[in-house]
């Protein structure tokens, strides 16, 4: 997919920046004197400028640097924004936009483009004056008309969708082609629909060929003679300064190297490929906008509205289920007929309104390739880097959020964990440590998993630390677990050196706030010498699941489907456990359960025969016994107020059918509850018996 | 100040009208267990989930059960600096009047039978004393012992 490129998103925002820019410039042309527009294009280009370094656009970022330098006296008041500087200014951000596309084109433009720009920001006057106007002009020409040079054609066809079934082999024409002299081919798949549309017969690729070879057009003609009907052909010279530029050539067959050579047969070619090539042959006539049309099948939405119209489900999804629970009452067969037509629309418009806020989490595993290759170099540790289930799809502003505590890991597993080449020789480990990320569904949760087959965390070192710092009694006892999570306090740091990367405790108490803000959970496996696997689980912060309705006392709660394993009714006597501990034989094995009433302190007799409902949460299974199973129901999850923030056994509220308002359990944390509960039970039993 | 009196108990509070949204007949509260009193329920205003705050916990008054003139304060309350939405629970609401802000005293620090740092002042309205509350002192007391008793 195209977006586990960085590079792609990096082209995508700077797109975006460029388009400042040039807003900013064309309007400063109007207002010379606006500084907040001069503070506009500048800031666009230093934010272009960062990101272009850091996603490797090294050209790009050191073109800028020399347009901001130039710029800058521009922001200083020591130029004035006149029409040439405009002009210049301008050129060069043609330029970035062609540098982002073709890294590798020909440098001395550049410096032109620059020092022309270094001319008009100087403010010298006549006999500067007359070569500027002429240094731009010259820019405009290469790069905007394309001369017929007669070096070659550029040859873009699309044959009816049905020319496989009637035979046409798009391979002979393109092998045609070829014959004519040398090829760049680049197969446009913008058209292929997604796999379930897909029909294997038809042909949804179209093909841009640069030919260079100085033939004539009917020789080109000739090529379609049979097929023109209904195709699409259209036949262009090609643009000059592909052909004329010195050095040109040399950069066109690296160039051509990234994106694939025809594809030969409709297969789902990544749509990157056609870009570079694409873009740089249509020449300056055209100047990608055939390109831009194909890539244009996302649409960036703000996320505002998409919230809005989750809303607005939301209350659909509540009104419909009033309208199901009416329909039931009236028993009318027409009214339950619409009712049932109505509760199917909304749930596809749910499933689909959700995906909209959908992301596969790759898109963030790949950011981090880069970060992983630079900390590898720096440290001088080898590393592969392997990732997991980058399909695992996850809320978009969820997936934002875990950027930060993603790198904080990663960074301490390289710098912490792994060891140097060294030493993994001596522990007879291979000299290049591996990194995994991975991402999988586990019931209602993501789990989030970054590991590394370094040393492992030292147990004596974490302990002596946390006793230093205060966190923990001399010679307390303390579970493995707990201990491990002590590296999560806000200044724990167990490294010996603060190291340019890590060291001072900072991350690990971010990554903490993070989890702990997205009502995550944090876990840490280490085994010493053998490596280190921290966990994050996140609930699938939808804003609206399938759940399960049930009664406990007079209220009512819903429990995520998706963490709902079975439900059974609780057997008479297990609750009459003598050591006060509940568990439930479920096929020979045992699993614990929580009584509902219990934790929620509800009043009244239980019914006589209690339910059980049996969740899972990370491996472990509970069960929670409650009076009465309602059944499914559609949950649009509301937040709770901060008031009840602190209640961690509720991940939100929902709105029943009748207007009331029913809790969601977080089976998490209900766990975790329950737990602490049966702790500080047995702890009261001892301290009775002691 | 303009402020939307209630009853609660037998006492007369006034509450900031403009920050006040609307005012509901009891509608059916969603107890949330473990939640201490002062917020344990729920209540759906249009839609959105709202805390129910009961302000006699925080004065230490009796609860009697609901009755006929029983009513539900929506309004806008600030807390931390980031505005929530809460109702407020009251045993009857009077109306809209204005308090002079120079009969407005400051609560007296002793011989008070409620919490001095729950009162923002106290104002005079025909012969009857008004109980301002400070809702940012009382619900930011609650948010901190929910986090606690999490």
């Amino acid at each position: 997919m195209s977006e586990l490129d960085p590079a792609d998103v990096f082209r995508q925002e700077a797109n975006e920046l460029i388009e400042t820019l040039e807003q900013a410039l064309l309007d400063l042309e109007k207002r010379p004197d606006d500084r907040e527009l001069v503070g506009l294009a500048f800031r666009a280009l230093h934010t272009l400028k960062g990101s272009g370094a850091m996603f490797g656009f090294t050209a790009v970022s050191e073109f800028i640097h020399e347009f901001e330098t130039a710029f800058d006296r521009v922001r200083k008041g020591e130029a004035a924004a006149d029409r040439r500087l405009i002009a210049a200014a301008l050129e060069a951000r043609d330029h970035v936009a062609h540098l982002i596309e073709d890294p590798d084109c020909d440098p001395k433009r550049g410096e032109a483009i620059l020092a022309a720009l270094k001319v008009a920001v100087s403010g010298e006057a006549a006999p500067a004056a007359t070569s500027a106007p002429n240094a731009p002009a010259a820019g405009i020409d290469a790069t905007s008309q394309a001369q017929p040079a007669g070096a070659g054609w550029h040859v873009r066809f699309r044959l009816p969708a049905d020319a496989l079934t009637l035979g046409t082999n798009p391979l002979l024409l393109l092998d045609e082609l070829r014959g004519l002299g040398p090829c760049e081919v680049v197969a446009l798949a913008g058209e292929v629909p997604t796999l379930d549309r897909i029909e294997p017969q038809q042909c949804y690729l179209a093909w841009d060929v640069t030919l260079r070879a100085d033939v004539a057009k009917d020789a080109v003609d000739d090529v379609f003679l049979f097929v023109r009907d209904d195709m699409e052909l259209s036949i262009e010279p090609l643009a000059a300064d592909a052909a004329d530029v010195p050095g040109a050539p040399a950069a066109l067959p690296a160039m051509a190297e990234s994106p694939k050579p025809a594809a030969p047969a409709p297969a789902a070619e990544p749509q990157t490929a056609q870009r570079p090539a694409a873009k740089a042959a249509a020449g300056g006539t055209e100047r990608g906008a055939g390109a831009k049309v194909e890539r244009n099948a996302t649409l960036r939405v703000p996320a505002e509205r998409l919230d809005e119209l989750m809303d607005r489900v939301g209350e659909l999804v509540i009104a419909q289920a009033r309208l199901s629970q009416l329909a039931e009452t009236i028993h009318d067969a027409s009214l339950i007929n619409v009712a049932e037509e109505i509760e199917r629309l909304t749930a596809s418009l749910r499933d689909t309104t959700m995906g909209t806020r959908m992301v596969p989490i790759g898109s963030l595993f790949g950011r981090f390739r880069r970060l992983v290759h630079d900390l590898s170099e720096d440290l001088g540790k080898p590393i592969s880097f392997v990732t997991e289930g980058e399909d695992t799809e996850l809320d978009k502003t969820v997936i934002e959020q875990l950027a930060d505590p993603l790198v904080h890991l990663i960074r301490n597993s390289v710098d912490h964990g792994l060891e140097n080449p060294d030493r993994r020789a001596e522990a007879g480990k291979p000299a290049t440590g591996t990194l995994r990320l991975s991402a999988s569904h586990r019931g209602a949760e993501v789990a989030i998993a970054v590991s590394d087959d370094g040393a492992g965390l030292n147990a004596e070192r974490i302990r002596r630390r946390a006793e230093e710092a205060g966190l923990l009694a001399a010679g307390q006892a303390i579970s493995e677990g707990e201990l491990n999570r002590m590296i999560f306090q806000p200044g724990f740091s167990t490294a010996a050196q603060v190291t340019a990367l890590s060291g001072r405790g900072v991350g690990m108490d971010v990554v903490k706030k993070t989890i702990d803000g997205l009502r995550g959970s944090i876990d840490v496996d280490t085994l010493p010498g053998k490596g280190t696997t921290v966990t994050l689980r996140l609930p699938l912060t939808l804003a609206i699941i399938d759940g399960l309705l049930v009664r406990v006392g007079d209220d009512r709660y819903t429990i995520p489907l998706a963490a709902v394993e079975e439900c059974l009714e609780l057997p008479t006597g297990v609750d009459k456990d003598a050591r006060g501990r509940s568990f439930l034989n479920l096929r020979g094995e045992l699993v614990p359960f929580l009584k509902l009433r219990g934790l929620f302190q509800t009043e009244g007799e239980p019914d006589p025969y209690q339910k059980v409902v049996v969740v899972s949460s990370d491996s472990m299974r509970v069960g929670l016994v409650v009076d009465q199973i309602i059944g499914n129901n559609q949950t649009v999850i509301k937040q709770l107020s901060r008031l009840h923030s602190g209640l961690k056994t509720f991940s939100g509220a929902t709105i029943l059918g009748d207007g009331t308002v029913a809790l969601i359990l977080d089976v998490m944390h209900l766990v975790g509850f329950g737990q602490k509960l049966e702790e500080r039970r047995r702890a009261e039993t001892l301290g009775r018996a002691a | 100040m303009h402020a939307l009196t209630i009853r609660l108990q037998d006492e007369m509070f006034a509450l900031e009208a403009t920050h006040v949204r609307e005012i509901l007949d009891p509608v059916p509260i969603t107890r949330v267990p473990n939640a201490g009193s002062f917020v344990g329920g729920l209540i759906n205003v249009r839609g959105s989930v709202v805390p129910l705050a009961d302000l006699r916990v925080s004065f230490g008054m009796d609860r009697p059960p609901q009755d006929a003139d029983t009513r539900i304060v929506v309004m806008e309350i600030s807390l931390d600096g980031e505005p929530m939405v809460a109702g407020i629970l009251a045993d009857k609401v009077y109306d809209v009047t204005d308090i002079e802000a120079a009969s407005i005293e400051d609560a007296p620090k002793v011989g008070m039978r409620w919490p001095a740092e729950y009162v923002r002042g106290i104002g005079r309205r025909d012969d009857d004393f008004v109980i301002i509350p400070d809702m940012q002192q009382i619900f930011g007391a609650r948010t901190n012992l929910a986090a606690e008793n999490g």
